[in-house]
């Protein structure tokens, strides 16, 4: 019996020990990270489009850090998911949005004879891209612009356009070669390659 | 006037592919190959025939259902010196069964089912000869001796050795009574050495059969051979000095830093690297380049380490000899020895380590 | 003297050379072809600007396009003829993507330009020489075209220990440089004798591979023959050992650092090409025009070298060289190894093309299908930067860029070597290629996020500040309500136009202050490098005297920008403010109180404007004032042409106003006074005018022999005219008005077409006038320090008085135009209702098309026509319809009236 109670009493001893130690180091070497929702937010492309249903990057972030599916940025597409899904230590799921595509870098474009001067697309912007006054022809900052899209709905007379924008020879690249090893493990999803 | 638009360079060192590297590694066995049929009889060249029937029809099977071009795969002759690195490595006298399970697995596991050539991440040769190791350790372990010291005293006949592999029994003329299999097969000297029993070294070198002159001269042979062969793919760049300088000199410096401390117990680092299969598992299986390493650097780290493990399994371990297990084991160490043992890129001080990324570059 | 290469570098390859091919024929010299295509960028960093138009005719040597920025380059006309386009054109470049382009017609007159070389360059300063250079638009031939100027202009901040001529030309096929160490050795070792005058390295050395004994005999010979201190370094021959790094490691043993530049570790490399282009702008005066190429490869039969203008059409030269159009698979522009292919024949030859390689099928055969990589790590024996090809392209596969990044992707240079000896045929080239532009491509992302993060996070800000502020202001507001026990009667909310106009005020304020802020801080710069200037002019170290002129010119370019933006945000707030203003209940004639608000921050900008100028201008005099070297005559010549710029402007903005007031539909009585205005001023400004002539008149009585006087005194009177021409324009525009106000109404339907384009005019004219502005001042300062390039600039100049004129022309003629067009048309039509109903149509179309797309959606995701119709959908679009014809019905109508 006595046996018993030892072995008990030096576990709790030994436990009272180690526990006292490991409190003690996670005060002492407590590591600052970066909160999750900055590291989240720094992964999002900033458009502040709201595709994903949140008023914003950051309340999305903060919605993903609460638990919120991560594939619901059409701007950002699939990278982002994937890193998203490497941060976070989950899985990358396809892009999920209510249709919204992942779709090429745009800029909108106001075409200005039939800018009526009604200031909505100003208040839409989310980075402040659109200069103009009441009355007055709007335009676009090109270099600010996001190609969000916000300002296209509020428009009254729908004279926003969303326009890819352009390669030029500065921004052009070559594209990822497509041989035989491009897809390292062919499933029955890929192609046959008999083309040799 | 439909000209071609394509990337640079626009030329290309003519004659070098693929095949030609698998072609030239094939031809550099053919020493090997015929020392071993002239010791120990038509066996292995038999081996070697039904091995490279097995994996081309299983290469084929799977690459039909991948979806890939049969013709354009086949004829890269990776599976063929697969299958032929595998079947030098078999004993002569192994029922056919077991050299076409092990080379199919070879080439549909280890490889294929990896991504195919290129993508494997252990040499498929010695994954398919470690798995007839474990599972059939029995017939895996006899070799043929030099004649001279078999009980039979003299080589076996082809048509005997057709006979021994595919219906497991001798009947020909000279098989009648007196000569059944074990009087042609023995331990290797390897084999033999690690299972003295207790005796001294000089003792086991008297008494023990395996370990006569007429059989460590045969094994003695085998291993020049091959040495020949890497010293063609050497001269001719396929493979580089690295890998094999490494596992050599380190597999005789710790057999010689053994032997100078027990000389009465341990074998020398001679007998090591003559004995056995350390030529053949130096210059052709540890320098496949897809399961090694890539940076030279790296290869002698990972040769080295190969090296090391061969004389621990032989010294210590369950079986005779260990290139096999030293080479998957240090296969498994490859891609971490390539983040450490990057070279150091022009224009930088000092080279990069580990997978640390975001690293200098801004 | 004769030295081999101590040092060497890892990999390499040998492919075959293939050089004996174009050494057989000596240096061609092809007929002129009909159109040289000059591209604008033709070198690394912003392309240049054209300083021609469409049908000038040019000379031989005249700059045809000037730098656009630090790293910039010069273009030339490579002979003398007419400008028949400026636009997009195929250029050589990997894309093939067109760039914009000058077109230049010859007229087989090869009529030179008068040339100036530099006769005393052994005593002028390096940055004398460098500009020159500069002016003379040489880059660098060997295959980057890096601006020369720029890579000199290190070698002041950098004491320099060898300067490097790259002379070993390792690329297979292609032997340019070898022809021109033959055909012009003299001037490439006077060319690098230039060079050492101005790096003034410590040691000279001439990298050359040992297959070109021709070569290495006769710059050996002449070298000796000039007395150069030079050592020829002979290395043997591996591809790249012409790679600038490579080359530098094996005639000096050290590396260039990752992400540096050879000047960091006190090396200079040049190309021989480069050399003698230095040697042609500074012994001869001549501009970099023409270059050497090597016409090589099976589908021509007469391979060879030639000296071609810039601009010359491949075409042309293939057909030249005897091609076999059957036989080309494959059009290479530079070497094998590290050229590209173009699918057209027809872009030109750069500056830096170098070889144009015309392959057969044979020759060049298709590479054959890429295999799995099997690690072979014959790219690791093979790649000269140390990298590990094979993980480089398993990275970039897997697209793990970082990874990449990591393993030094940034290091590949791009050489090919790898490609060239993977046995499985791999284009790693192009996956690190692609890797590197991805990496690029996503940095940048990565900066425009973090961008907009901040501007969406100042917007958040302050909307929030805002609504806080207002909320402050209606508790306030209820408070007072209650105290003084009245009815609460007070206005709750503010009407919706004005809420808007409102943010984007104080969002225009924001931006305004944060502008002042920048405006100020570059002043201070300004004020520090002219204080730093003093004092090395009072030192006498004339090198950084010149490079901080060229700073402070920066820096003042940099300050007229913010202050244009300023300006023009100032305006903008004010416009906003104004709109405040007018947002009010008052709808009548919003359009006319809007234009007379404008024109009044048209003329409080011009004050503004005219304020800081004199304030900057100030500064400048007391600076000025406090170097010895200027004359006070100076201090106030600069002075006067300030002031009378600045009231050009000040009458430039009345006229703009003028013309918003003339776009403001309805006559109103505050135009005529603000027309007389401007009228005053053009008056007095033609007074001052006269008077600025008449003194420079006495002056140059007073000292005739002065040229600089002269030349002031032709300015002057070119002012003065102006400013007639002014007085006159703002006379018109009074009758203009007059008539205009006769007319009792205005024409609604063309004056807005007209004024648009007026308004583009007038645009244009103030952008051209600035220009010429900035052109008068840089011809300031060149006269000052007395440079070379003052004729260039004069040019320059006189293009742009040239432009000016045919604006001005074109203006008044829309101005009379538009005068003509405003009696004639006789519409008695109020505008506002017009205006209304027009907007009206619009929103009906706009609403319209909203239900369209709605009903379309609907079909889409499944919903049947019946379902469609209990939703009421239909009768929306049938409404909205109706409501579209009608608005059309209605616009037809008062059209017509």
């Amino acid at each position: 019996m006595t046996a018993v109670l030892l072995a008990i009493g030096t576990l709790l001893i030994f436990a009272l020990i180690f526990g006292g130690i490991l409190g003690y180091a996670s005060i002492r070497f407590h590591v600052e990270g970066d909160p999750i929702v900055d590291q989240i937010d720094a992964l999002l492309p900033q458009t502040q489009c709201g595709q994903c249903g949140h008023p914003g990057c950051r309340p999305y972030a903060e919605a993903i850090a609460n638990g919120e599916e991560i594939n619901r940025c059409p701007p950002g597409g699939q990278a982002t998911i994937q890193a998203l899904a490497d941060l976070l230590d989950v899985e990358a799921l396809p892009l999920d949005s209510d249709g919204a595509e992942e779709q090429p870098k745009r800029v909108a474009i106001i075409r200005e004879d039939e800018c009526i001067g009604c200031t909505k697309c100003i208040q839409a912007c989310p980075v402040d891209a659109i200069l103009g006054a009441a009355k007055q022809m709007h335009t676009v900052i090109a270099d600010e612009c996001t190609g969000c899209d916000l300002c296209v709905d509020p428009c009254p007379v729908d004279c926003i356009d969303m326009e890819e924008i352009a390669v030029t020879s500065k921004t052009w690249g070559w594209e990822l070669p497509t041989g035989v090893a491009a897809n390292i493990i062919a499933t029955d999803k890929t192609p046959k390659v008999e083309a040799y | 006037m439909a000209l071609l638009r394509i990337t640079s360079p626009h030329t290309q060192r003519t004659g070098h592919r693929t095949a030609w590297i698998m072609q030239m590694v094939i031809l550099a066995t053919l020493p090997g190959l015929l020392v071993q049929t002239w010791l120990f009889g038509w066996g292995t060249f038999i081996q070697v025939l039904i091995a490279i029937a097995t994996a081309l029809v299983c290469e084929a099977a799977v690459l039909k259902l991948r979806g890939r071009s049969i013709m354009f795969f086949l004829q890269d002759y990776s599976a063929v010196l697969t299958a032929l690195l595998l079947a030098l490595a078999l004993p002569p006298s192994v029922p056919w069964w077991l050299t076409v399970t092990g080379v199919a697995f070879s080439i549909i596991v280890a490889k294929q089912l990896y991504g195919g050539l290129g993508n494997n991440p252990f040499n498929p040769a010695m994954i398919g000869y470690a798995l007839l190791l474990v599972s059939f350790p029995v017939p895996m372990t006899q070799w043929f001796g030099a004649y001279e010291v078999t009980a039979a005293n003299e080589v076996m006949a082809f048509t005997d050795s057709i006979k021994l592999i595919f219906t497991g029994a001798i009947e020909g003329a000279h098989a009648v009574d007196a000569y059944t299999i074990d009087a042609y097969t023995m331990a290797t000297p390897l084999d033999a050495f690690k299972h003295k029993e207790g005796l001294m070294s000089s003792e086991a070198f008297a008494t023990l059969p395996a370990l006569q002159p007429a059989n460590i001269n045969a094994f003695f042979w085998i291993n020049m051979a091959y040495l020949a062969g890497g010293l063609f793919l050497l001269y001719l760049r396929v493979i580089t000095w690295h890998t094999p300088v490494a596992l050599l000199s380190a597999l005789a410096i710790i057999a010689g830093f053994f032997y100078i401390i027990d000389s009465s117990n341990a074998a020398s680092s001679w007998f090591h690297l003559t004995t056995g299969a350390a030529m053949f598992g130096a210059f052709f299986i540890a320098t496949d380049p897809v399961s090694s390493c890539t940076s030279n650097r790296g290869k002698l780290f990972y040769g080295a380490g190969i090296g090391i493990l061969i004389y621990i399994i032989r010294t210590w371990g369950g079986y005779p000899d260990a290139i096999a297990f030293a080479v998957l084991l240090m296969n498994f160490a490859a891609p971490f020895i390539d983040y450490y043992a990057q070279p150091r890129t022009y224009g930088h001080k000092e080279a990069k380590k580990g997978l640390k990324t975001g690293g200098d570059n801004p | 003297m004769l030295q081999q290469a101590q040092y060497g570098f890892h990999g390499g390859i040998h492919p075959p050379e293939n050089k004996t091919q174009s050494l057989q024929l000596p240096l061609g010299q092809p007929p002129l072809a009909d159109r040289l295509i000059l591209p604008l960028g033709q070198h690394i960093g912003q392309a240049s600007q054209p300083l021609v138009q469409i049908g000038e005719h040019v000379l031989k040597g005249q700059p045809i396009a000037s730098n656009n920025g630090f790293v910039s380059s010069y273009l030339h006309a490579p002979t003398s003829g007419t400008i028949v386009e400026i636009s997009e054109h195929q250029v050589p470049h990997p894309s093939g993507l067109p760039e914009v382009c000058i077109v230049l017609q010859p007229d087989h007159q090869d009529q030179w330009i008068e040339r100036q070389p530099l006769v005393d360059w052994q005593t002028l300063s390096a940055t004398q020489i460098i500009q020159h250079l500069s002016s003379m638009g040489i880059v660098g031939m060997g295959g980057a075209g890096f601006p020369t100027q720029v890579k000199l202009a290190g070698s002041e901040k950098h004491t320099i220990q060898e300067l490097i001529i790259n002379a070993a030309e390792c690329e297979p096929y292609i032997t340019a440089d070898d022809m021109l160490m033959r055909e012009k050795t003299d001037a490439l070792i006077q060319g690098i004798q230039v060079l050492q005058h101005l790096a003034k390295p410590e040691k000279t050395l001439i990298g050359i591979e040992d297959n070109k004994p021709t070569a290495i005999e006769r710059l050996q010979d002449s070298i000796k023959r000039l007395g150069a201190n030079i050592q020829l370094i002979v290395v043997p021959t591996k591809y790249p050992s012409g790679g600038e790094k490579q080359l530098i490691q094996l005639l000096t043993g050290k590396e260039v650092p990752s992400g540096g530049l050879p000047v960091d570790i006190g090396i200079i490399c040049q190309n021989v090409g480069t050399c003698v282009a230095v040697y042609d702008a500074v012994h001869l005066g001549q501009p970099l025009i023409s270059r050497i190429t090597t016409l090589t490869g099976n589908a021509i039969s007469a391979a060879q070298n030639v000296e071609v203008p810039l601009g010359t059409p491949v075409s042309h030269l293939l057909q030249y060289a005897d091609f076999d159009a059957t036989e080309l698979e494959r059009l290479v522009i530079g070497g094998p190894m590290m050229g590209f292919t173009i699918a057209d024949t027809s872009v030109p030859v750069i500056k830096t093309t170098n070889c144009i390689l015309a392959a057969t099928k044979k020759e060049l055969p298709q590479p054959a299908p890429e295999q799995a990589c099997i690690r072979c790590g014959m790219c690791e024996q093979a790649c000269p930067a140390g990298l590990l090809p094979q993980q480089l392209l398993w990275f970039s596969k897997s697209q793990e860029h970082d990874k990449a990044e990591h393993h030094n992707l940034f290091d590949c240079i791009e050489c090919g070597a790898c490609s060239y000896v993977c046995p499985s045929s791999i284009p790693l080239v192009q996956y690190y290629r692609h890797s590197k532009s991805t990496i690029r491509e996503a940095r940048e992302a990565a900066v425009k996020a973090d961008h907009a993060k901040v501007r969406f996070e100042a917007r958040k800000a302050r909307i929030e500040a805002e609504a806080a502020e207002k909320e402050a202001k209606r508790q306030a507001n209820r408070a007072k309500a209650a105290a003084s026990t009245t009815k609460a009667a007070a206005p709750a909310t503010k009407p919706a136009p004005e809420k808007a106009a409102a943010t984007s005020a104080s969002d225009a304020q924001t931006i305004l202050k944060k502008l002042k802020v920048e405006l100020a801080l570059t002043s201070t710069k300004l004020n520090k490098a002219q204080k730093n200037l003093q004092a090395a002019q009072e030192s006498g170290d004339s090198d950084t005297v010149a490079t901080l002129q060229g700073q402070i010119a920066e820096l003042e370019q940099q300050k007229q920008a913010v202050q244009q933006q300023l300006e023009s945000t100032h305006v903008e707030s004010t416009h906003v403010d104004n709109a405040t203003n007018v947002a009010t209940p008052q709808t009548n004639k919003p359009a006319i109180n809007a234009s007379t608000s404008v024109t009044s921050a048209e003329v409080k900008k011009a004050k503004v404007a005219l304020a800081i100028a004199s304030t900057s201008l100030k500064k400048v005099q007391k600076q000025l004032a406090e170097t010895p070297d200027d004359e006070a005559l100076k201090e106030k010549e600069t002075a006067q042409i300030q002031a009378i710029a600045d009231a050009e402007k000040a009458l430039q903005d009345a006229q703009q106003a003028e013309t918003k007031l003339d776009a403001a539909d309805g006559a109103s009585p505050a135009k005529k006074p603000a027309i007389s205005d401007a009228l005053k001023k053009a008056k007095v400004d033609l007074a001052i005018a006269t008077t600025h002539l008449k003194k420079a008149h006495e002056k140059l009585a007073a000292d005739p022999d002065n040229e600089e006087l002269k030349a002031r005194v032709t300015s002057r009177e070119e002012k003065l005219a102006a400013a007639k021409q002014a007085l006159e324009q703002a006379q018109t525009q009074d009758q203009t008005h007059e008539k205009t106000q006769e007319a009792t109404k205005e024409a609604t339907n063309t004056a807005p077409v007209n004024t648009d384009a007026l308004k583009q005019a007038k645009i244009d004219l103030a952008m051209a006038k600035a220009a010429n502005k900035k052109v008068e001042k840089a011809i300031e300062k060149a006269k000052e320090l007395d440079l070379p390039e003052l004729a260039g600039l004069e040019q320059q100049h006189q293009a742009g008085l040239a432009r000016i004129q045919t604006l001005e022309q074109s203006l008044q003629d829309m101005n009379q135009g538009k005068t003509q067009t405003a009696p004639a048309a006789k519409k008695v039509q109020v505008d506002n209702p017009q205006k209304q109903l027009k907007i009206d149509h619009a929103l009906a179309k706009a609403a319209l098309n909203k239900v369209k797309r709605e009903i379309e959606n609907r079909r889409k995701d499944g919903a049947s026509e019946a379902e469609l119709n209990t939703q009421g959908l239909l009768d929306k679009l049938a409404q909205c319809e109706d409501k579209l014809a009608a608005t059309e019905r209605q616009m037809a109508a008062s059209e017509t009236e």
